[in-house]
């Protein structure tokens, strides 16, 4: 059998060969995109064409100085929430699985008091601290103070809906991170103890990377969200996108315009992020994918090569 | 502690719960000598190895290498336990290979390699590379450096690892079922590896279910169950003429 394999002529070219392939047809799937495509049509002429959206106001508006102000400020206290809320995420969920109980038990309470009062209260409170507490010490703790601030110069308001929002993202950051750190194989702990690396850097060089893996998609539904969570800044009378826009309103009594005008802005950051997601996650998928997917512009390339 | 043995492991006990892993383990092994731990899943063989670099705290009993005592400090006549840090100190100078290998799947294989010897020795980087591709030509995997591990065959992620326990050059090395994850026809290049260590004269311990391995390389074998240490000798006599009932049988079963 096995000695016959080596002489057997090339096979003759089957009769299939010399025949055309029809390629199967779909027409449900031909209607279905026509009526999709002539609702899409309908809804692109309805927004050009209705009055009413008020095209030119939007355009007047859209790249005025006190916007893009506004739209810095929106920047900045997402920014700012989202990198102290991940590094207070990150210690909440390391003494979350620390083995001693009154860190693992803070941490719980922590996360449990500020994922149960709305955020929109919780700003309130910052707002209202001075009423609280109006002046803050440092000194002994129960003993004497060294220094005393008034509570209202020392947390002006950006740095109160700062806070607010980076406490309040602490607590979702914390279940994040920990998740995290849950995903990652503990023969990878235990290969880098046998090792004898330090403990820091167990966490930074070993878990932490591998942990990001999943981290980082739930993360970026976190920054996504509390970058229009800034809109609830507004009652504490910061200038920032949706505050601003609505003292245009006020004013000028145009309010669609205005309101796209804040549409067109979210929309314009949560793509700059959604985009960065996606290099991010390539980042951190290094060496668990055999091979990583291609970026959007390598795919242009190789379709480009191929035309 | 007798400096006499590279690890002398004496009166372990070790429970999890109710569950009794070890009752009374003592083990001795000499310096450049290799010993095959054996017995039924189950025995506290795994543990064992566990114990003697630290992964796991004992009970009652103490295990010494190098003439160290693990995880304590002797002060006059108290103990001290040792804090994380000196007991991540103690294991540099322990090798372990694991069962699945562990190796750190988000970093290539040089940086598995040279990540201990940077991190926990405090060598230069370049010093640490140029050894590190020593021992990669050594496994004979000098052309995957850059590799990925997940990009390796079973086999050629368990050299990576031997190369990695290695980097640290370590007084013993301890293997814990470093086959058993593998496809058959990849077990044969792990075990060459072993054996080529075996006659460098390095110290070894190695839990294993490969007895035509123990019969060629151990120079002693321990045979456990129930976590007690039942019979150990030479491998002709543990293998060949086993005293006790539950080696006979443990012995044919495998064979």
């Amino acid at each position: 059998m096995t000695s016959d394999l080596g002489t057997r002529p090339a096979p003759a070219a089957t009769p299939e060969e010399s025949l055309r392939i029809v390629p199967a047809r779909h027409p449900a799937t031909w209607v279905a995109a026509a009526v999709v495509a002539v609702l899409v049509a309908m809804a692109g002429h309805a927004l050009v064409t209705n009055k009413a959206f008020d095209w030119p106001t939007f355009s007047r508006f859209v790249f005025q100085k006190s916007i893009l102000e506004a739209v810095a400020l929106t920047l900045e206290l997402t920014l700012f929430g989202v990198v102290a809320g991940f590094l207070l995420g990150t210690i909440l969920a390391l003494m979350r699985i620390s083995r001693n109980p009154l860190l693992r038990a803070v941490s719980w309470t922590y996360t449990w008091i500020f994922r149960s009062v709305p955020l929109i209260l919780q700003l309130l409170f910052w707002y209202n601290l001075a009423i609280l507490y109006n002046e803050i010490s440092f000194g002994v703790p129960f003993g004497p103070s060294f220094v005393s601030v008034g509570t209202m110069s020392l947390i002006p308001p950006f740095l109160a809906a700062g806070l607010g929002l980076a406490l309040h993202q602490g607590a979702y950051a914390a279940e994040i991170v920990r998740a995290g750190f849950l995903s990652v194989d503990a023969g990878q702990r235990e290969a880098a103890a046998a090792l004898g690396i330090p403990a820091g850097r167990q966490f930074r060089r070993i878990v932490l990377p591998q942990a990001m893996r999943t981290i980082v998609p739930t993360a970026a539904n976190e920054i996504i969200g509390l970058l229009k969570a800034t809109s609830q800044v507004y009652v504490m009378a910061l200038p920032e996108l949706f505050y601003q826009v609505q003292v245009i309103y006020t004013r000028s009594g145009r309010v669609i315009p205005l309101l796209l005008v804040a549409t067109f802005w979210y929309l314009a950051l949560t793509t700059v992020l959604s985009v960065g997601q996606f290099y991010v996650e390539r980042y951190y998928a290094r060496g668990a994918l055999r091979t990583l997917p291609p970026t959007p512009l390598q795919r242009l390339r190789s379709v480009w090569r191929r035309a | 502690m007798s400096a006499d043995f590279m690890v002398d492991v004496r009166g372990v006990h070790k429970s999890f719960g109710a569950l009794t892993v070890l009752d009374g383990v003592d083990l001795q092994v000499r310096h450049g000598e290799v010993t095959v731990l054996l017995g039924p899943s189950g025995s506290g063989k795994s543990t064992l190895l566990r114990l003697i670099n630290h992964l796991e705290r004992a009970d009652r009993g103490f295990i010494s290498v190098g003439g160290e005592l693990m995880g304590y400090r002797r002060a006059g006549d108290r103990l001290h336990e040792l804090k994380e840090r000196e007991i991540l100190e103690q294991r540099t100078r322990i090798g372990f290979v694991f069962q699945s290998f562990n190796l750190f799947g988000h970093l290539t294989v040089l940086e598995n390699v040279v990540e201990a010897p940077i991190s926990a020795q405090r060598r230069p980087r370049a010093e640490a590379e140029v050894r590190a591709r020593e021992l990669l030509t050594r496994v004979g995997l000098e052309d995957k450096a850059s590799e990925y591990p997940r990009r390796l065959s079973g086999g050629q992620q368990q050299r990576v690892a031997i190369a990695r326990a290695l980097a640290l050059e370590p007084d013993v090395l301890l293997f814990d079922e470093p086959t058993s994850a593998l496809d058959p026809e990849l077990v044969g290049e792990v075990l060459a590896v072993l054996r080529d260590l075996a006659k460098s004269g390095t110290t070894m311990v190695v839990v294993t279910h490969e007895l035509g391995f123990a019969r060629e390389v151990a120079d002693t074998v321990v045979f456990l169950d129930a976590g007690r240490v039942v019979e150990q000798g030479s491998p002709e006599a543990v293998l060949d003429h086993p005293q006790h009932a539950r080696t006979r049988a443990f012995v044919e079963k495998v064979l």
